[in-house]
């Protein structure tokens, strides 16, 4: 057991809302979970479940209307490099930055590192995330895979309280997708890091994950939170919790369909 | 019966060994020294530029009417005299040191007032609407009232010349800042960056090709602007510039010498555009693969 019990991050009666054209929306209802130093904690379920809109609202950009976020018992109140984000997107490095400078602008924007400092742990980073030979590209002329590395390598940099990922593998190529998972494995083993991982593949959620947080979809709620498997776990073990959370998830839809005919009827 | 055959039950497998480069013909080769020197913008550029020299000197020596239509030598040597001995580098420094003058002052305004409406609805508002008054209206409408405003001088010019950018760069900046995509936004303010380091760090440089094709419009106006401002009254402020010279020329009828004021007018239009701008291009846009 740790010697604290209080939880990184703490996520009480979370209600979000965001407003289209002309609709309000609720995206998640009540959300309660407890992220704990070191978790790989993923937030699992199917599009529409509100799991990037509440991965925003960790990050600050968004206002829960009912409930709050606490980190370190602090209430978040907007964006901030204590919660270093890693989005799916490809453009989220700043172009005129080369890879090193890219890693290197956080640690500089805050204030945290003079300029050697920084560079020395940009590059240390780089190296983790094995691009050490690309420090001076442009990121235009990197491929996707390696683009996702340097946006990991510049979130950890910063050695950030929670790493924030939002479906970061979503855009790859399946092949480069299970490396880029082995990797982050690796990286998790080396340095221990908390991160909170949206994704909406089981196979990603059992492999990457140490804990689960299954939402059901529209308006988001917590349907379970469970423990994932050891990554030596056999197959047999790790396609029964597939199967188990694929029917937890997938009990929504058999239930919906039939509410939906008897309202038309 | 036509039969679409199936897959066969049970097919080989196929592996092949790659062939070896060497019975390639050719793997690699460098480029001709043609290709590679026709593959320099500014070596095809360069001919083009003779070809219109060489039709300009052949159509003009046809006309043979120096009042009218002076060869293209006639105008290089009244450009090269004019320069060396004649007072054409004078008024063309000063036309330089006013048009500096009111592009640097023109794009200070564009800069204040794009970061207004970029933080605020109301300054977004702001700039929609003054650049919808104010874009259509020429600059040089402007002189009569800038001429009894700020007198014969100097500062007239560089009022008009400041109205003819502002508009330009501030559209072109904003529609810019508009197109910085959302990631790159969430990315800068996850850094905690807010107001102006946000501006100067993250939206400047995503949005640097409009902010350039902004200033490059805007630079255009700007000597259109001057020049025509020149023509007007350019000799009050003391020392004319080159609009003055054109129009002086004129008077006395030295036609090559008014072809080597707007000689002059093209050669620093080239040198800006094809030197200037070019470098700041390649070092930014070309360089972050913003643009092609």
């Amino acid at each position: 057991m740790t010697t604290s019990t209080a939880p990184l991050l703490a996520v009480r009666g979370v209600t979000l809302q965001y407003k289209t054209k002309d609709h309000l929306v609720t995206a998640t209802y009540r959300v309660d979970f407890d992220v704990f130093r070191s978790d790989r904690f993923i937030l699992l379920g199917p599009s529409g479940c509100g799991k990037s809109t509440l991965l925003k609202a960790v990050g600050g950009y968004m206002k829960p209307v009912e409930g709050e976020i606490r980190l370190k018992g602090e209430a978040v109140t907007r964006p901030g490099p204590d919660r270093m984000m890693v989005f799916q997107e490809f453009d989220q490095l700043l172009p005129w930055r080369t890879v090193k400078e890219n890693v290197m602008f956080p640690l500089r924007a805050s204030g945290r590192l003079p300029r050697r400092q920084a560079l020395e742990k940009a590059m240390e980073y780089i190296a983790k995330v094995n691009l050490t030979a690309f420090a001076d590209n442009y990121p235009h002329t990197l491929s996707g895979g390696m683009k996702q590395r340097v946006a990991i390598a510049r979130g950890m940099a910063m050695e950030p309280d929670v790493l924030l990922m939002d479906e970061p593998f979503a855009a790859l190529d399946a092949l480069t997708r299970r490396k880029m998972q082995d990797e982050l494995l690796a990286l998790w083993e080396g340095t221990r890091f908390t991160v909170l991982f949206v994704t909406h593949s089981i196979p990603e959620a059992i492999k990457v994950g140490s804990r689960i947080l299954l939402l059901s979809p529209h308006p988001g709620q917590v349907k379970a939170e469970l423990d994932s498997l050891a990554s030596d776990a056999s197959p047999a073990l790790v396609s029964a919790l597939e199967q188990r959370i694929h029917s937890m998830l997938f009990a929504d839809a058999i239930e919906e369909a039939p509410t939906t005919e008897r309202v038309t009827a | 019966m036509i039969d679409i055959a199936g897959a066969p039950a049970a097919r080989a497998e196929i592996v092949r060994e790659p062939v070896s480069t060497a019975s390639f013909g050719i793997v690699e080769k460098p480029l001709s020294a043609w290709e590679r020197v026709t593959n320099h913008g500014w070596v095809r550029k360069l001919a083009l530029l003779v070809v219109i020299a060489v039709i300009w000197e052949i159509y003009a020596r046809q006309l043979d009417n120096p009042l009218l239509f002076p060869t293209f030598s006639a105008t290089v040597i009244a450009f090269v005299q004019g320069l060396f001995g004649g007072d054409l580098f004078t008024k063309a420094m000063t036309s330089l040191r006013v048009l500096l003058m009111g592009y640097a002052a023109g794009i200070a305004c564009a800069a204040l007032l794009t970061v207004v409406a970029i933080t605020s609805r109301i300054g977004t508002d702001l700039l929609e609407l003054l650049t919808s008054m104010f874009n259509p209206l020429p600059a040089i409408a402007l002189l009569p009232l800038a001429l009894i405003w700020f007198g014969l001088g100097t500062a007239s010019i560089v009022f008009v010349i400041i109205h003819s950018v502002l508009w330009a760069v501030s559209l072109n900046t904003h529609s810019g800042f508009l197109a910085v995509s959302n990631t790159l936004r969430m990315v800068g303010r996850n850094y905690g960056l807010r107001g102006l380091p946000y501006v100067a760090r993250i939206l400047i440089p995503a949005a640097f090709p409009s902010i350039l094709t902004g200033l490059k419009i805007g630079w255009a106006f700007a000597w259109r602007t001057l020049i025509a401002a020149e023509l007007v009254f350019g000799v009050s402020s003391g020392s004319g510039g080159l609009g003055w010279f054109i129009y002086e020329n004129k008077n006395q009828l030295e036609i090559p010498n008014v072809f080597a004021g707007l000689f002059t007018v093209i050669v620093i239009g080239l040198i800006v555009e094809n030197v200037v701008f070019r470098v700041i291009e390649a070092e930014t846009v070309r360089k972050w693969g913003l643009q092609s």
